[in-house]
């Protein structure tokens, strides 16, 4: 549905975003997730057409941005970063207008309308001005102003920003249900975000794509080594090194007391190797040493420690690499090299990172 | 043609509610009332003058003594409120984000243009038709030709249009609604100077050439009751060229 080839965009010396490439298919819910100023926005108003970009091409329902892009932004809705309302307009106005401007039919904007003020929950407030708003029900009114031409592409720069937790969970729910019917592209700074209602995830840093999967896949596959949590009432000093011998386990690290199992109890941090599970074999020793085992668990990494290791400052990582044996993708890398090379690989199956720009292209 | 409604209704609404046009509207009426009754005050005194001699009589007549310089003021006055009346029209969706909306509607520059411009257009029609207040008082209270009195509102109605295009140019150059006032107000004022810079050389052929571009003198025409081609060719090539070059400022702002 949306192909984005070598998107690069300079303000005079300064880069917003360099070679960005993805794909989106068909009825696909994608976040963009990055820190501030990493090029969400620029990337998001190239797509929607009201930046150009400085080169590459966006190609959306099959149309070329710069070739037709009355027949792209007729597919489009857009909800920008900063909301594009005025202030003197009632809600019921504002929705007529950008109905029309959009290309709705005239006997067709009065239900579009109706339809946009009931999806988002706007009934309460729908005579009023826009200018007397909260903040919620603005985004909302944002919201519902992307959605009322029915595209089948929705761009949300950040959504939920602005909402309460309440509003937050309703527009979370509002964007699942525009799954597959539409294809909605995101951008958000929150993670659980991202995880609770993206099937795909791409992060960007300084510009640059630096990994592209399922959230999911992006916790396990990035994570070096799987980490397993154990609780101990008795520890042993034979006790750990019997753990550290076991086989595909790296180290074994105290974690410090845990009070809480009585007197002398420790927890530790055992790291294995990559898909070693290893917790069988540590239980059964355990408990053969009569450890006084009493917690065991393991350690998933969360999106957000994904997102902090992927978008660390390079020169944290600088010549370290990855535990995986990948090198970390470091934006001061002369480009020279290939441009897929920014992409990290994640893992054996990597159709879902950089291979799809090559069937794009 | 349905978007450029849109554009246009809704450019329409925010100019009737927005207090900065309520305000240039009604001070509009009150300084041009305000000198039409002091035209009229002098008038009346000088033609009691002259009835005392009685020879004079055939030289007075009301388009003359009172419509005309009437209706040249008008002209001045528009010279301070068009500036007012435009600097928001796209300066303030840039300021408020909306061109956002617009730029990624399937609406092309043209129509935005175009829906912005009539709308502001037919404001000044309204502000225009409230004067006809004066010519009407007099044809009340005496006779006057009406087709000078047509001929100098179609001028007005021109010269109106020209200044209001450039009023548009200015403000789709920046998001400052103050700064686009003040360059239209600028732009303005030279195109009315022109004619004055003329005059004091009006013997060389630069002087003929600046008179000739002047405002004033293209718009004294229609005053007199007199509607030349060559003065609406003249009046409707500068508006066009106002919006043409609107249109060029806008299709650049992209790119940059």
């Amino acid at each position: 549905m949306i192909e984005a080839d070598q998107l690069t965009k300079r303000y005079g010396a300064l880069t917003a975003i360099e070679e960005v490439t993805f794909r989106v298919e068909d009825g696909e819910v994608l976040a963009f997730l990055g820190p501030n100023g990493a090029g969400k926005t620029t990337t998001m108003r190239i797509l929607t057409g009201s930046l150009p970009a400085t080169s590459g091409r966006v190609r959306v329902a099959g149309y070329d941005i710069d070739e037709s892009p009355l027949e792209v932004k007729r597919r489009i809705g857009y909800l920008p970063e900063t909301l594009p309302l005025y202030p003197e307009m009632t809600v019921t106005e504002y929705l007529r207008y950008v109905a029309r401007i959009k290309g709705v039919g005239r006997a067709g904007v009065r239900p579009a309308v109706d339809h946009a003020v009931e999806r988002c929950a706007l009934g309460q407030v729908r005579g009023r001005l826009i200018g007397n708003l909260s903040r919620g029900y603005r985004q909302r009114v944002g919201l519902a102003q992307a959605l009322i031409h029915d595209p089948p592409v929705l761009v949300l720069d950040e959504p939920t920003g602005g909402l309460d937790p309440k509003q937050i969970i309703e527009i979370r729910e509002l964007i699942k249900t525009l799954a597959g019917a539409h294809t909605v592209i995101l951008s958000t700074h929150i993670l659980p975000e991202a995880t609770a209602i993206c099937q795909r995830v791409i992060i960007i840093h300084k510009g640059r794509v630096v990994a592209v999967d399922t959230p999911e896949r992006l916790a396990a596959q990035l994570r070096g080594a799987e980490q397993v949590k154990v609780a101990l009432r008795r520890p042993t000093a034979a006790l750990r090194e019997a753990l550290a011998a076991l086989p595909g386990v790296l180290r074994v690290a105290p974690d410090g007391v845990a009070a809480a199992y009585g007197e002398g109890a420790a927890t530790w941090l055992i790291d294995c190797e990559r898909g070693q599970d290893v917790r069988e074999a540590a239980a059964r020793l355990i408990v053969n040493a009569d450890g006084g085992l009493v917690e065991l668990s393991a350690m998933a990494m969360s999106l957000e420690e994904v997102f902090l290791q992927l978008t660390t400052d390079a020169a944290d990582r600088a010549g370290a690499s990855a535990p995986d044996g990948h090198h970390a993708p470091s934006p001061e890398q002369p480009s020279e090299q290939a441009p897929d090379h920014d992409v990290i690989e994640l893992g054996e199956s990597g159709e879902a990172g950089p291979t799809d720009a090559e069937d794009a292209a | 043609m349905s978007k450029l409604i849109a554009v246009f209704s809704r450019e329409w609404r925010s100019l009737i509610v927005s207090p900065v046009a309520a305000v240039s509207v009604a001070m509009f009426l009150l300084v041009s009332g305000y000198l039409f009754y002091s035209i009229v005050i002098v008038a009346s005194t000088q033609t009691r003058m002259m009835l005392r001699m009685q020879h004079m009589m055939p030289q007075l007549n009301a388009n003359e003594v009172i419509l005309t310089p009437s209706l040249r003021n008008l002209s001045v006055i528009l010279l301070l409120i068009v500036p007012i009346l435009t600097m928001r029209l796209m300066a303030e969706e840039k300021k408020q984000k909306t061109s956002e909306l617009l730029l990624t509607s399937p609406v092309t520059v043209t129509q935005i243009i175009l829906g912005k411009y009539c709308a502001v257009l037919a404001l000044y029609g309204v502000m225009l038709g409230l004067t006809l207040y004066m010519p009407l008082l007099l044809a009340r209270f005496g006779a006057i030709a009406w087709w000078p009195v047509f001929s100098a509102y179609l001028g007005l109605f021109l010269v109106g249009a020209v200044f209001l295009s450039v009023g548009l140019l200015a403000s789709s150059l920046t998001e400052h609604q103050m700064v686009a006032a003040i360059t239209s107000f600028s732009l303005l004022l030279v195109m009315w100077l022109l004619g004055w810079a003329g005059a004091s050389t009006a013997d060389s052929q630069v002087g003929l050439l600046l008179t000739k571009l002047s405002i004033l003198e293209h718009l004294n025409n229609f005053l007199l009751g007199l509607i030349d081609t060559k003065d609406v060719v003249y009046l409707l090539g500068l508006t066009a060229i106002g919006l043409f070059l609107t249109h060029r400022v806008m299709e650049s702002q992209r790119w940059r």
